[in-house]
């Protein structure tokens, strides 16, 4: 732990430092094959919907000895009509679910599950969907998207820049992305729990990245008064400087999040915890990732084409030797040579 | 880099600020014991019962036209028959906003089935001819009295029967057939009916209000008007009744089967607009007019959601969720203090006071508000676990850079709190504004979620800026931590740097 501590301290001062800016290009394309893939597989495959998107019902019987044929041809046997999925939940757990059914008919399979394993109607754990309930979750969740995009825009527009707004929603368009994507080529459930999982991963994914840009915008607040270093090179050296924390952060929060999906999938089997929980694992994994290797080298290509910002560029190449290399990675290898003489000079500064 | 050495104002007093947090909590827990808020209140997920989630559906053709009226109406309609079922604690309410909303039932307990059955029927708004009425209590007088004319010998003895102090004859079942004869109480239980087939029906309704006659010595009246059908009907039957004797010359408005009103009708009314008076208040006058409305344009519910949740799923549940919690605040704590050594019980002592704090508002927030955890609830709980120590870690850093950048920690703890109260602040805005989008844009459990989500969120604002900050700022004096022990967490080993010492 301390080792790690102590590599906060060179990657602080720069002595350490990983060009993510430079080699942008290349964890672009990591990411660009990922949603490529992603798109790959809500086309082929699609996402496996929950019953609360197609309407349809659900019954658990809870008896350790029941078994998936004994409920099957139970249920079959009350002439329920369509499809039906059995499944064992947990040990001691079996769960019939049945397309939309009208009133009769759940009464029908409640009574036959009973009469099957001598249990109560009122023990059976029940979920009926109605056929037009998953269409107005599914509006509701894209409005909540939608509102949710727009309104943190605006404000981190408001409460950074309007480019860091830009890439840090670029950043969350591209973990959506990814985590429906894995969800449609793993074939994990998608249900109203995964939905909240899914919504919550874009406030998470953002926290990250906000604690990344307001360190670029410390480092940078007065960037084109000196010339010392490049719009690029301050944020790599952001990115570097708070990257001890993003894995701090991200480990801590994946803790409780963890313990959620163990207790959920290992003790209940099935249900809210599980399912909020795995979406919620997966989107904090890709925030991460996009917290560090996608939004700031976007922000940093979006700063870069501003004419300050060249000027800066050109000033500090010609300062560093007449390199005239003016692409980041050039520049940054160059700063990560500097980096421990730079120290005293700052500490002088005060 | 170009602030000054000096430490900032915000530490003035680190120990007033914890003991003001101190009282507050004191004050909070004796809130609790004085409202007598003993438990947090549990939802149906967590101990089992039926929850049914209604969305208004209204006839093709009229779309846009439930009104937020028309929703409150349909919700005390839904009110008064699961009321009837006695069950304690069973809840109806609308959720969502404006027009848009879902009618949520939540019963506990194993009624099931008869919940479901009981709400989703549409509850219809008819005008029936009184043909006999008397007080609300089973009476023998009744029951040997000659059945009125029209009045079967059957509908008689059920009507000398029928108890209208008893709840489960006060609910409507929307099975009152209009062309049956009804017998049937009043709203609030005082008065029995026997009621003709319905003559006119609420559709025929075409407006309907409250009005003030400032000349009969400011009378509340309601005044109606109805459609072709509903003028012709409405003529008809006025003009039947109204010389016959009492109580035959009334005409009862039934809604959901039970009488709303039965007034008097004084004169045939060929004009199709009527107007009702009594000693009517503004607010029964008022009530009236949304019931005629309601009866205008009905609303049909489509089922959009039922789940029964037996109470041994319900504890298993329950189970769950608290080992979860348990399981992710002990890693939690554990992990801060592997990692930050004696500055981790900063965070363990955090964590602690937010969540005792959460669980005084839980408690009290029942009370107040009917706040029920649900196990969404949970998960949002836990899940907050993270946001809470995640701002620790940011200060933490954050004074861990102020010292590689040469500053001692009773510097660090003030320069850098100055910067991670933004960080935090702005990060912390974001989960807020995540947890009000879902709390708005959805239903039932996904609420539950947000709502502990941003509840937590604002908990772990307080905590950070009243507990964590102070506590930090006292500990820096302390020479375990100023002096660079190495299990202090600020150890130069630990920051990385070869001199950080006491200036």
């Amino acid at each position: 732990m301390s080792k790690m501590s102590g590599l906060g301290g060179r990657l602080y001062r720069g002595e350490t430092a990983v060009d993510f800016i430079g080699k942008r290009r290349r964890w672009y394309s990591v990411s660009a094959l990922f949603v490529l893939a992603s798109i790959a597989a809500l086309a082929i495959q699609g996402l496996h919907l929950g019953i609360e998107f197609k309407g349809g019902s659900s019954f658990t019987v809870n008896k350790a000895t029941a078994t998936i044929e004994q409920a099957r041809s139970a249920v079959e046997a009350a002439g329920i009509p369509g499809e039906l999925i059995v499944q064992e939940i947990g040990s001691d757990k079996v769960r019939v679910q049945t397309g939309a059914l009208d009133t009769v008919q759940n009464n029908a399979v409640q009574d036959a599950l009973a009469a099957e394993f001598g249990v109560s109607v009122e023990s059976i754990d029940t979920q009926i969907i109605g056929p037009s309930w998953g269409k107005e979750i599914t509006r509701k969740a894209i409005y909540g998207l939608v509102g949710f995009l727009i309104v943190v825009m605006l404000y981190l527009a408001m409460a950074f820049e309007p480019k860091m707004s830009i890439a840090a929603i670029a950043a969350v368009v591209h973990d959506v992305f990814i985590t429906v994507g894995i969800y449609a080529l793993v074939g994990f459930d998608v249900t109203p729990a995964t939905i909240i999982g899914f919504l919550t991963i874009l406030g998470y994914s953002l926290y990250d990245t906000v604690v990344v840009f307001d360190k670029v915008r410390e480092n940078t607040h007065a960037i084109t008064s000196n010339s010392t270093r490049t719009y690029s090179q301050a944020v790599n050296h952001a990115v570097n400087q708070t990257l001890v924390r993003s894995a701090n952060t991200s480990l801590i929060a994946l803790l409780p999040v963890g313990s959620i999906l163990f207790v959920g999938a290992g003790l209940l089997g099935a249900g809210t915890l599980k399912d909020l929980s795995l979406a919620l694992f997966i989107g904090l994994a890709v925030g991460t990732y996009s917290s560090i290797f996608i939004a700031p080298p976007v922000l940093a290509q979006l700063r870069e084409k501003e004419p300050a910002m060249q000027a800066l560029a050109k000033r500090v190449n010609a300062r560093s030797g007449g390199s005239a290399a003016v692409a980041p990675s050039a520049a940054v290898a160059a700063v990560n040579g500097r980096g421990p003489r730079n120290q005293p000079k700052r500490k002088g500064r005060k | 880099m170009s602030t000054t050495n000096k430490p900032v104002k915000t530490a003035a007093r680190p120990g007033r600020t914890l003991a003001i947090l101190a009282l507050v909590l004191i004050a909070m827990t004796s809130l609790v014991f004085i409202q007598g808020a003993k438990s947090v209140r549990l939802g149906l997920d967590l101990r089992g019962g039926t929850s049914v989630t209604l969305q208004p559906r209204i006839a093709p053709g009229d779309e846009g036209k439930i009104t937020s009226d028309a929703i409150d109406q349909a919700v005390s309609i839904i009110r008064q028959r699961v009321n009837s079922l006695g069950v304690a604690e069973s809840e109806v309410s609308a959720q969502g906003s404006g027009t848009n909303r879902q009618i949520v039932i939540s019963v506990p307990g194993d009624t099931g089935r008869r919940v479901v059955e009981l709400v989703g029927q549409t509850a219809e708004l008819r005008f029936r001819q009184v043909l006999a009425s008397a007080s609300g209590v089973p009476s023998a007088s009744d029951a040997a009295a000659t059945p009125a004319a029209g009045v079967s010998a059957e509908a008689n003895a059920k009507f000398a029967a029928l108890d209208c102090t008893k709840a489960e004859n006060l609910q409507g079942t929307g099975a009152d057939a209009p062309t049956d004869t009804l017998v049937a109480c009043d709203r609030a239980g005082g008065t029995k009916y026997i009621l003709a087939p319905a003559e006119v029906l609420g559709r025929q309704i075409s407006k309907a209000s409250a009005g003030l006659d400032t000349q009969a010595g400011s009378a509340w009246y309601v005044s109606l008007t109805f459609n072709n059908e509903g003028t012709s009907a409405f003529g008809a039957l006025t003009a039947r009744v109204t010389s016959l004797p009492e109580p035959t010359n009334q005409v009862a408005i039934v809604l959901d089967g039970l009488v709303v009103s039965s007034p008097r009708i004084n004169e045939a009314i060929p004009s199709g607009t009527a107007q009702i008076t009594g000693s009517f208040t503004q607010l029964e006058a008022q009530d009236l007019a949304n019931v005629l409305k309601y009866g205008a344009l009905p609303l049909a519910f489509d089922r959009g959601e039922v789940q029964q949740v037996s109470p041994t799923l319900g504890a298993d549940q329950l189970n769950a969720g608290l080992l979860a919690g348990a399981l992710g605040l002990g890693l939690v704590m554990i992990y801060s203090l592997l990692y930050y050594r004696g500055l981790g019980i900063v965070t363990v002592g955090s964590l602690t006071v937010a969540g005792g704090l959460i669980y005084l508002l839980f408690l009290l927030l029942g009370k107040w508000i009917g706040f029920t955890l649900t196990l969404a609830g949970i998960a949002g709980a836990i899940v907050a676990i993270g946001v809470t120590a995640d701002s620790f870690i940011i200060y933490f850093e954050r004074i861990r850079d102020e010292m590689r950048e040469g500053r001692t920690l009773r510097t660090a703890v003030e320069t850098g709190w100055v910067r991670a109260r933004r960080t935090i602040l702005v990060a912390d805005f974001v989960s807020l504004i995540a947890a009000a989008l879902l709390y708005f844009f959805a239903v039932g459990g996904v609420r539950g979620f947000a709502f502990t989500l941003g509840l937590t969120t604002l908990v772990d604002l307080v905590v950070v800026f009243v507990f964590t900050k102070p506590l930090v700022s006292i500990l820096s004096r302390v020479s375990f931590f100023n002096s660079g022990h190495s299990w202090s967490g600020f150890s130069s080993k630990s920051l990385g740097t070869v001199v950080a010492k006491e200036a």
